[in-house]
Order: C-alpha cells, then sequence, then structure tokens
C-alpha cells in the first residue's frame, strides 16, 4: 500500500468516498493474521479518527466481533475516538524528557493552544497529546508534530513552531 | 516423558505438560485462579507463579511447559511472599462485601483466600471501577467485582464465537465488556450465561428472579405452578453435594411441593408435545419440498434461546428455517394458562408459571412480545438450577433428607423421549424415534432406540436414515436418504449455517443447541462444567430415558388425551395460536430491529 493512501485528505474527501478508500484497504488485508492494527491505522489515517460507526463498519468488513475492534482501539494511545484536529502535537514524557523539562513543554502548549491534553483547538487545527517515550531519548525533551520530531524543544521557541503549520 | 524435580520430589511427567499440569499430575496443589482446565489459560492472575532454578524471575506455573532437568519449588519463601503481594492486589481492587455478594462461599476468590493467609487493608488505593450493568433480563455484569481473568472473554470469543465480551481501554482502566460503554442489552449477545458459569466472582451472574417468585408464593391470590427442564434434574444434586450425573427427580418435586408451588409440572411433558408438533412439521416440510411445492428446508430446531437470538443476530435472512415451534416449557406455560385453568376453573390471569431452566437465556425468552397469549405471559419468572438451589437452602429444606415425590398431571408425566431433550443429540433422536414410527408404521430398529452417531459431545453430529417401506400416505419417501446434523455450541452452530446461507447444507433436519454439550451444560447449571461433567449429566439423562417405560412421545397418554380433549389435531388452529411463534430479524447490530419477520 502505497503512502498516499493513507494520507489525510479529509478537506477534499466526501465521506463516503473515505468510507470507500477504507474498504479497500480492509479488502486487501483483511485475510492477514494479525492485521486490524494495520488497517485501523491507515483508517485512522483516511477518516482522520476512529468513530463507534467506523469501528462498526471495520468489524463488519474484516468479520470480527465491534468489542475486540473497540478493545485495540480503547488500547492504544494512538487510536483516537474523537475528531482531531488537523496536526498531531505529541510531547513525549518519558523518563528522559521529563526529567528534561517535557512537563514545561506541555504546560505552555496548554497555555498557547488553550486546550488540555487529549483536546483539540476551537479552529481544529492542532490536537495535543502526551506519549511516554518516543524513543528519541537523546534528543530530549522531545515531541513530534505529525510524523516531524523536534529535538531539545524550548517553551519559549513553541510559538513560532506553531505558527509553521498555519 | 521428561524429568523434574517439583519440591525436592524427582518426577517423570509428560514433556508437553505445563509446570501446574506436571504438579497437579503428581499430587502436589499449586495455588492458581484465571486457569481453567480445558478452557483457559492466559497467565493473568500470576497467582500460580513457581521458583524455577535458573530462571530470574518467577514463573506461572499455568504457561510454562516442563523441561528436562527443571528444578521447581512451588512452596519456596519468595513464592509464598509473591503469591500473597499478588493476591492482596487483586483483593485491593474487589469490594470485598462477601456476604452480601450472590456467590458468598460460592467464589473461587474467597475459596483462594484460605489458602493464602492475606492481610487486610495493607494495600487501599483507588478503585478501577464500579459500574454495574443490570440492562439485560439474563445476566448482570457488576464490573467492580471484576478480577480480569478474561475466563468469559475465552468462552464468549474462543468457544461460543459470538465475541461480545472483550478486555475494553488499558491497565488500571481496562474493563471487560462489549465496547463503547454499550449495555449487554443493546449488543447481540445470545444471553447464552456460559461466561456466568466461567466467572469466579461475582462480576457475571444471572439476574436474580427468586424475589418475583417469593412474592408470588406469599401471595395467596396467586396460583403458582412450577415446571423444571430435564437437566435441572442431572444436575441440580451438586449444589447439595452429590456427585455430577446424580439423578435427583424425585427429591427435587418434593423440594418444589415443600416451597409452597401449588402445581409441580414437568417441562418434559411439553417436550414430548414439541416432539409431535415439531415432527409434523418436518413431515410436512418434508411432504411440501417432495412434491415441487414451497417449503424450506434443512428445518432446524428451536428449543433453545441462546441460539434464536443468535441466529437474528447472525443470518437473519435464514429464519425460515427454523421450526416455528415455541421451545418446550413457553408451550407448558401457554397450555397452564389454558387446557389447566380450563380445568381447574382458574381465571389465567391468577396463574404465575415458574420455570426452573438450566438456562440464562430462558430469562430473556419470556420477555420476547410473541410469548403472550389472550393477554397473559406464558412464563412469568424463569429461576435457573443455581437459583432453584439457593430458594431451597433459604427455605431451610434438607434436600437430602427428602423422599421421592411424583409431577402432577396433566402436565406431568413424560417419555424417555423428553428427557434427553436435555443432552445434545437428544431432541434429534427424539424426532426420529417418532418421525420413523409415523413413516413407516415400525419402531426405530436400533438397539435401545439410540441414535448413536448423534450422542456424545463431538462438535458436530450426523446420522443418515433410509425410509423403506413407508405407509402409503408417505410413499414419496421411498428409498429416501433423511440426512440429520447436530450440534451444540455455536461455533458448531455457525459451521453448519455458513452451509444453510450458502444453499449448500445437505441435510433435512438440523438440531442446534447453544451450549456446548446442551441444556445439560446450560448457562444456569451448577459450576463449575468441565468436559468429564458433561459427561456424567449426559449419562444420568441417558439412564432416566431407558428406565422409563414409555420412550416415544408419541405414546405418552396424557398427550393423545390433551389432543383429544383439547389441540384437535398436531399443527392445527389451536396449536398454531399457542405452541407456535415468529422470530425477528435483529442484525449484528440490532440494526433491523424495526421489521417484523412473519
Amino acid at each position: 500500500m502505497s503512502n498516499s493512501v493513507i494520507q489525510c485528505r479529509c478537506k477534499k474527501e466526501t465521506e463516503a468516498e473515505k468510507y470507500e478508500r477504507i474498504a479497500e484497504v480492509i479488502e486487501e488485508y483483511k485475510d492477514r493474521e494479525g492485521s486490524l492494527i494495520q488497517v485501523l491505522h491507515m483508517a485512522q489515517g483516511i477518516y482522520g479518527y476512529l468513530p463507534v460507526e467506523l469501528q462498526r463498519f471495520i468489524a463488519q468488513k474484516m468479520g470480527l466481533p465491534f468489542s475486540r475492534v473497540s478493545g485495540v482501539v480503547t488500547f492504544y494511545s494512538f487510536f483516537s475516538t474523537k475528531p482531531r484536529g488537523e496536526n498531531t502535537i505529541r510531547v513525549c514524557l518519558g523518563t528522559a524528557c521529563y526529567v528534561r523539562g517535557g512537563k514545561k513543554i506541555v504546560e505552555k502548549l496548554r497555555e498557547i493552544l488553550g486546550v488540555e491534553v487529549g483536546g483539540t483547538t476551537a479552529d481544529g487545527k492542532f490536537s495535543l497529546e502526551v506519549m511516554r517515550c518516543i524513543g528519541a531519548c537523546g534528543l530530549a525533551p522531545a515531541m513530534m508534530i505529525n510524523d516531524r520530531v523536534y529535538k531539545q524543544v524550548n517553551p519559549d521557541k513553541l510559538q513560532s513552531i506553531l505558527e509553521k503549520y498555519y | 516423558m521428561v524429568q523434574v524435580t517439583i519440591n525436592n520430589k524427582k518426577l517423570l511427567v509428560d514433556d508437553d505438560m505445563t509446570i501446574l499440569e506436571a504438579a497437579r499430575a503428581n499430587n502436589i496443589n499449586i495455588p492458581n485462579f484465571c486457569y481453567m482446565k480445558d478452557v483457559h489459560r492466559f497467565g493473568s492472575c500470576r497467582i500460580c507463579v513457581v521458583e524455577v532454578e535458573g530462571a530470574r524471575n518467577l514463573q506461572a506455573s499455568c504457561m510454562v511447559k516442563v523441561r528436562d532437568g527443571m528444578v521447581i519449588h512451588t512452596n519456596s519463601e519468595r513464592v509464598k511472599k509473591a503469591r500473597k503481594m499478588l493476591y492482596e492486589l487483586i483483593l485491593s481492587d474487589h469490594p470485598k462485601n462477601c456476604l452480601t455478594c450472590a456467590r458468598n462461599q460460592s467464589c473461587e476468590l474467597q475459596k483462594l483466600g484460605e489458602l493464602i493467609h492475606a492481610e487486610d487493608g495493607r494495600l487501599e488505593g483507588e478503585r478501577s471501577k464500579s459500574e454495574i450493568d443490570a440492562s439485560s433480563p439474563s445476566i448482570i455484569r457488576d464490573m467492580s467485582k471484576c478480577v480480569l481473568c478474561r475466563r468469559c472473554v475465552t468462552v464468549c470469543n474462543e468457544i461460543q464465537g459470538v465475541g461480545v465480551l472483550n478486555a475494553q481501554n488499558r491497565g488500571f482502566k481496562t474493563v471487560i465488556g462489549p465496547g463503547a460503554d454499550l449495555p449487554l442489552n443493546s449488543v447481540n449477545c445470545v444471553m447464552c450465561g456460559q461466561c456466568t458459569v466461567v466467572c469466579p466472582v461475582g462480576a457475571l451472574q444471572e439476574k436474580d428472579s427468586l424475589q418475583a417468585v417469593w412474592d408470588a408464593l406469599y401471595d395467596n391470590g396467586r396460583h403458582v405452578v412450577v415446571q423444571t427442564a430435564p437437566a435441572v434434574r442431572a444436575a441440580l444434586g451438586e449444589e447439595f453435594g452429590y456427585e455430577p450425573g446424580t439423578l435427583v427427580t424425585g427429591k427435587m418435586v418434593t423440594a418444589l411441593r415443600e416451597l409452597g408451588f401449588d402445581a409441580v409440572f414437568d417441562t418434559n411433558f411439553a417436550a414430548d408435545l414439541t416432539i409431535i408438533e415439531e415432527g409434523n412439521e418436518l413431515l410436512d416440510r418434508l411432504t411440501k419440498a417432495m412434491n415441487g411445492k414451497p417449503a424450506t428446508l434443512p428445518m432446524i430446531t428451536s428449543c433453545s434461546p441462546g441460539w434464536i437470538k443468535y441466529v437474528e443476530h447472525t443470518y437473519p435472512d435464514e429464519l425460515d428455517h427454523l421450526s416455528t415451534c415455541k421451545s418446550p416449557h413457553m408451550m407448558l406455560g401457554a397450555l397452564a394458562k389454558s387446557y389447566y385453568a380450563d380445568k381447574i376453573g382458574i381465571d389465567p390471569r391468577k396463574i404465575f408459571v415458574v420455570s426452573v431452566m438450566p438456562c440464562t437465556a430462558k430469562k430473556f425468552e419470556i420477555t420476547r412480545p410473541e410469548m403472550v397469549n389472550n393477554g397473559c405471559p406464558n412464563v412469568d419468572a424463569v429461576l435457573t438450577t443455581r437459583e432453584l438451589a439457593r430458594m431451597i437452602k433459604e427455605a431451610g429444606v434438607d434436600f437430602r433428607s427428602l423422599g421421592d415425590g411424583e409431577f402432577d398431571n396433566p402436565l406431568g408425566i413424560s417419555t424417555g423421549a423428553a428427557d434427553i431433550f436435555g443432552t445434545t443429540g437428544g431432541v434429534m433422536e427424539a424426532a426420529i424415534r417418532t418421525v420413523y414410527e409415523i413413516v413407516t408404521g415400525r419402531e426405530l430398529p436400533f438397539e435401545n432406540l439410540h441414535v448413536k452417531s448423534i450422542m456424545g459431545l463431538d462438535t458436530v453430529k450426523t446420522a443418515e436414515l433410509l425410509i423403506e417401506n413407508p405407509k402409503d400416505e408417505y410413499k414419496f419417501l421411498d428409498g429416501v436418504q433423511l440426512k440429520v446434523a447436530v450440534t451444540s455450541g455455536l461455533k458448531g452452530a455457525k459451521m453448519l449455517m455458513d452451509q444453510v446461507s450458502a444453499n449448500e447444507s445437505p441435510y433435512h433436519f438440523i438440531e442446534v443447541m447453544g451450549c456446548p454439550g446442551g441444556c445439560i451444560s446450560g448457562g444456569g447449571q451448577p459450576r463449575p462444567t468441565d468436559d468429564e461433567i458433561r459427561k456424567k449429566r449426559m449419562d444420568a439423562i441417558y439412564r432416566e430415558d431407558e428406565n422409563k417405560q414409555l420412550r416415544k412421545s408419541h405414546e405418552n397418554p396424557f398427550i393423545i388425551k390433551l389432543y383429544e380433549e383439547f389441540l384437535v389435531k398436531p399443527l392445527g388452529h389451536k396449536s398454531h395460536e399457542l405452541l407456535h411463534t415468529a422470530y425477528t430479524r435483529r442484525g449484528i447490530f440490532n440494526e433491523l430491529l424495526q421489521g417484523r419477520h412473519r
């Protein structure tokens, strides 16, 4: 599956088109053992998040019980059942980042964005999340915006980092 | 075989055994909790940890296989300390209101406490969950008591193939449930209650109907009748210390009289009636099919309400395959409030019918809107076998000392064919005994009237029966090879239904019971249940059958009388009104519930 398939085109695509694209993904993966996480990952990429209706759709298409799909969705913090912002900020609070000031980054972001951890800004631009170790301890304190990792983040520079996304 | 040393004893054990199994086989008891033989091996509770020399960490003995030369200590200081800590951690997130819990003295967590002398209050902290889901008419979920052993997850997903219970969320917030905070009643739970049989604590239980029954008994204006399913008599004794497989029919009847029921009837009577109605329905469908008229085959039995709900959710387009017969206890309820009410001259609205069932889905079944005649529900309350035992104990009746009683007529006499309704293969065998004789005029030519290939615990069992020299009116069946299949447990049902929905089923008639083994190990039966216990209960049921003078449903004199006096003929007008029913298209997410089937 090429990367472009899972890219978010939420602004340009209708609901039905998104479901159709998710159905295509399921068709390709459904007979492979243990492919549920992969499918959910791609579905979230296409749809933006995983509401109950979409989880049901995936369960039915994959021939799995809904409770199993929902179980996996609620187990992994990467999956979201609520609409998410255009960009997802993930601040690392693993041990190394925590001791080097990860918490301060979270504080500052809450202040700038006006949202709590797990929330999404009113304009739908950013979702704020925290993670336990993104595997970049040498770069602590680190954070990610979408797929990009920011190293040794200085809380005072956050404003200018965020501006690039407007 | 490999050699291991457990607690300084050198032992030869099978090399595919786990440490726990090897110890057990040598009479060494390793305390364990979430493990369930042949059902569930998950290693979630860690209570069964042992010390293995050379291994850095303690090992969960239910998960780790023995290896040659392994040196194991099951009772060292380190093991005992860890076990105690693990137990206290489980307790720290448990309500400990044992005295008011229905599982008091039958709780595995409590029992484990006898082995581990825990200190109270050493570890107190936040409680993870307190949700009580009482939405289902059959099963109550009290998640504050859940210990996350996941046995219910295993039976619901892997044994029954339904999958409404799975772990949601993560870590301390983990809860076992249908997901998205949905109540059990809103999802495709079939209410088979197999989860309530394996739950070690009081987190999953049948919904209590004792109070409703006591209220009816204490109400002098009520005429309270009770009926008991065939499987109850083969298991109730276990609640009073009898060996599995002990038949307690007579004591059960006496106990019910002592509890104050006005009439004690036998669901078996209605099982005989089911055979007459269902057997004729099968012949009717076969006649139509052989004469080129529209008829849906295979026909599938409809006695098991969990199975019915499963098919309504999972195969909503195949409902025409189901026999239209109500389940036997619903038939008996309908007759108690019509035929019997007329006979004794009581207003049917004053009659309160209680069914004692091995089943939790029956509690749901009586709430179905179809199960009402003349404004009266056919059955007013369902007690499980476990609940009846509690009721008997509550009333101070010394069960073991009771003499044998007899069921009341006119709804109390039954043949051996009805007894075997309680076990997988039984409904089919009972039907074959009668249908073969109706068609050929001769008795089924099998040893002891048993259809051997459909007995036992295999998931799917089949039989073929060649019809030769039939009576004139069934000439069209001459030379027909009647093909039947039997399954118990919903995984087997799925296999057979996939064939049906693909139009590839080679069978004429299929028997499905929702629980593995049939009603003998239904969701309302005494705990525990394993294959050994299933076999013992099954043997008891066949014993009851073989000890009867009459072993074919159509020979039941009270059934013959019932048709003469009241029903007139099988599949007749009265039968359709009282004994037959219709089904509901539900869909896996209940999305089809608006449109009614038939």
